[in-house]
């Protein structure tokens, strides 16, 4: 199959995925024994709730609301948050929430990958003797406080005894780069404490199988340093799960990191599907679900085009499916 | 003699979950300057652990090495690894047995070939990449150009192989081992190997360890040739006159198995009947006596040791063949 012909079966492929999360996540909302309209504006007169009705789609079948709210959704409106009267979109909520989630997203990742991949490296060339076990302890002991505790540690040391940083809120580029990562640190560190454990692992495993490779044995044959051998004999080919596993987590880390952004009042996307959830914005939840999907199928995407970098075997064997 | 290579008393152990497992033992070897060597013997005979032994390139807290190699009057074995490594390349080299696994598959070809020329020569890159197509086309490989630019996975067993020789003789060594070069090849392609080993050899004067379990790869390439058995050097001699007058049971067996051109169609070949003795138990006696055709009640009694004849011709056996009873 032809490289063109590959990628117009992904593009497929991805583009199915997509509507059958959206309409799941539409489905199940029709699925609620309970009038919409009702949840959705409490408050509201009979006559405004048939407004609604029409409005949204709720007066037709599964399928006719799914095609309306799709319809709406390609064009840019993701629906209103009605508790506030009606007058905010989630457009605009997501607008505000979506740069924070993806900065908080891209800084745990730069900081996780960069504590991860030099103590995999290491750990697996010191594999059994006494600086693997060290840090095999430590990533123990890391990968078992869960984040949030993480968080309410570092807010009690560091930013209220300490008093080094702010504990909640956020500041953007424009209100100083360094007030910034001052309210960035923390939640950051939260979130990447349990990722440094499990990205250190996965390199050590992939890289002590590696290491027994002939072609390590080969290079060393050449009389190349030991630190030149793990490095560019030995790491590149054991990345590959790393790599992976660190885009999948992408996904996640938008709109999953509801608790984190919550104690940190980050207000990113995992806190606006908190508030979806809690004020009953199903509308709002089901359009974050779908734009957290996009965000999924996007670092698939990068994932499959990415491996092709790492491990060239694999470019000829997707083209050749 | 001159040597460029001297192996003594060399044992390799290896620390297995059922025991100690014995995989060289008390081999002595000694190579000069441009000479060729055969190491043959059956598989797992411990001809590749020999060789990697030799050069130091076993790794792992499992491994037990003793016993001294001196190469061009270094002693190796009293070194650190960097020194070690410090003649790898220009000294001694190697071509793996398996082509398939011994490139790296993440890494262009151009790369893993102009490396050592970069990295042990201090050549610059161009040069380093000028000099990778230089070796590509010595070693004869079509096309030599695209070839810099290709990834392991791209080309077939042959190729591959040729790469390996040319990365093995880009920094010319004084000694290269060759474990195996053409076993993993079609006929045609080993005989197409073979021939560029033996011009390089003349091009460049190196030495070389030649590791086969076909006696017939030894005859034509090699001056002296060392048959291992079960870890042991069983025979020593000159090639010509180990064809003409073999001491040791094992070399005759092995002889006979030599897949002839001629044989008849269907028939099975021959090989060794039995197998290779446990090599984490090592008994007393002669450990091919379950499978030799002229052993004795002695035999499973006493270890036989090294004898020599006034030629120098080195044999490990109670009755060798040839010898009165
Ligand atoms: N790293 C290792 N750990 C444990 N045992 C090993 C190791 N490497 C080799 N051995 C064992 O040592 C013995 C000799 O193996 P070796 O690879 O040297 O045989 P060989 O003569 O090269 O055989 P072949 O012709 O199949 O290549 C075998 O029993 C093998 O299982
Ligand atoms: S010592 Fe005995 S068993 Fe061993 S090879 Fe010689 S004759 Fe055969
Ligand atoms: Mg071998």
């Amino acid at each position: 199959m032809s490289k063109f012909g590959f990628w117009l079966q992904r593009v497929t492929q991805v583009l199915i995925v997509l509507l059958l999360v959206t309409f799941g996540a539409s489905l199940l909302l029709r699925l609620i024994p309970v009038d919409l309209a009702t949840i959705l504006i409490p408050n509201g007169s009979e006559s405004e709730r048939e407004i609604l009705r029409t409005e949204i789609g709720l007066n037709k079948g599964p399928i006719g609301y799914y095609l309306q709210w799709l319809g709406n959704f390609v064009h840019g409106d993701l629906g209103k948050i009605y508790f506030s009267g009606g007058t905010e979109t989630v457009s605009g909520h997501l607008a505000k929430a979506m740069p924070r989630s993806l900065l908080l997203m891209a800084y745990t990742q730069v900081l996780a990958l960069s504590v991860a991949i030099p103590l995999g490296v290491i750990s697996a060339y010191r594999a059994g003797r006494r600086t693997d076990r060290i840090i095999s302890n430590v990533l123990f002991v890391m990968s078992s406080i869960p984040g949030f505790a993480i968080a309410l540690i570092l807010i009690i040391v560091v930013g209220v005894k300490l008093a080094w940083l702010p504990t909640l809120g956020y500041a953007t580029y424009s209100e100083g780069i360094w007030e910034h990562f001052k309210h960035m640190l923390m939640p950051v560190l939260s979130l990447s404490f349990g990722l440094i454990a499990t990205y250190t692992r996965l390199l050590r495993a992939d890289m002590i199988a590696s290491l027994r490779e002939d072609y390590v044995t080969m290079a060393m044959s050449k009389g190349l340093s030991d630190r030149r051998i793990l490095w560019k004999h030995v790491f590149r080919p054991s990345s590959i799960t790393l790599f992976t596993s660190a885009a999948l987590s992408m996904g996640g880390l938008i709109g999953g990191a509801i608790v984190i952004e919550s104690i940190f009042a980050t207000y990113g996307v995992g806190f606006e599907i908190f508030v979806a959830i809690a004020g009953r914005q199903y509308i709002s939840l089901q359009s974050c679900v779908a734009v957290i999907a996009l965000f999924y199928v996007f670092f698939n995407l990068i994932v499959d085009i990415g491996s092709g970098f790492v491990d060239p075997r694999t470019r000829d064997r997707r083209v050749n499916v | 003699m001159n040597s460029l290579l001297s192996i003594k008393d060399l044992n390799v152990s290896f620390d297995t979950p059922r025991g100690m497992l014995e995989a060289v033992r008390n081999v002595d070897i000694e190579i000069a300057a441009g000479m060729s060597v055969g190491i043959v013997g059956e598989s797992g005979s411990g001809k590749t652990v020999l060789s990697r032994a030799a050069m130091g390139l076993l790794q792992g807290s499992n491994v037990h090495r003793t016993g001294t190699v001196v190469f061009d009057g270094h002693e190796l074995t009293a070194m650190t690894r960097p020194e070690v490594r410090s003649h790898f390349g220009t000294g001694m080299a190697m071509i793996f047995q398996d082509p398939m696994t011994a490139l790296n598959p993440v890494r262009r070809i151009g790369a893993q070939i102009s490396e050592s020329l970069i990295f042990r020569l201090g050549m610059s890159k161009k040069d380093a990449l000028k000099r990778s197509l230089e070796l590509l086309q010595l070693v004869r490989i079509p096309d030599a150009k695209s070839m810099l630019r290709k990834f392991p996975y791209q080309l077939s067993g042959g190729m591959r192989q040729r790469v390996m020789i040319a990365i093995a003789i880009s920094c010319n060594p004084k000694l290269l081992f060759a474990d195996e070069p053409t076993t993993a090849l079609d006929v045609t392609v080993q005989a197409q190997i073979l021939q560029l080993l033996r011009e390089l050899r003349e091009d460049l004067g190196m030495a070389m360890v030649l590791v086969t379990h076909d006696l017939g790869v030894v005859a034509g390439n090699t001056d002296y040739v060392a048959v291992m058995y079960a870890g042991q050097v069983v025979e020593f001699s000159p090639t010509t006159k180990l064809f003409a007058d073999m001491r040791m049971p094992y070399t005759e067996a092995l002889l006979e198995s030599i897949p002839k051109i001629d044989h008849p169609a269907g028939k099975r070949l021959l090989a060794i009947a039995g197998r290779l003795p446990d090599p984490t138990d090592r008994g007393s006696g002669c450990s091919f006596a379950p499978r030799c055709r002229y052993s004795q009640a002695k035999c499973l009694e006493e270890s036989p040791t090294l004898k020599t004849d006034p030629d120098g011709h080195l044999y490990r056996c109670l009755f060798p063949i040839g010898e009165a009873l």
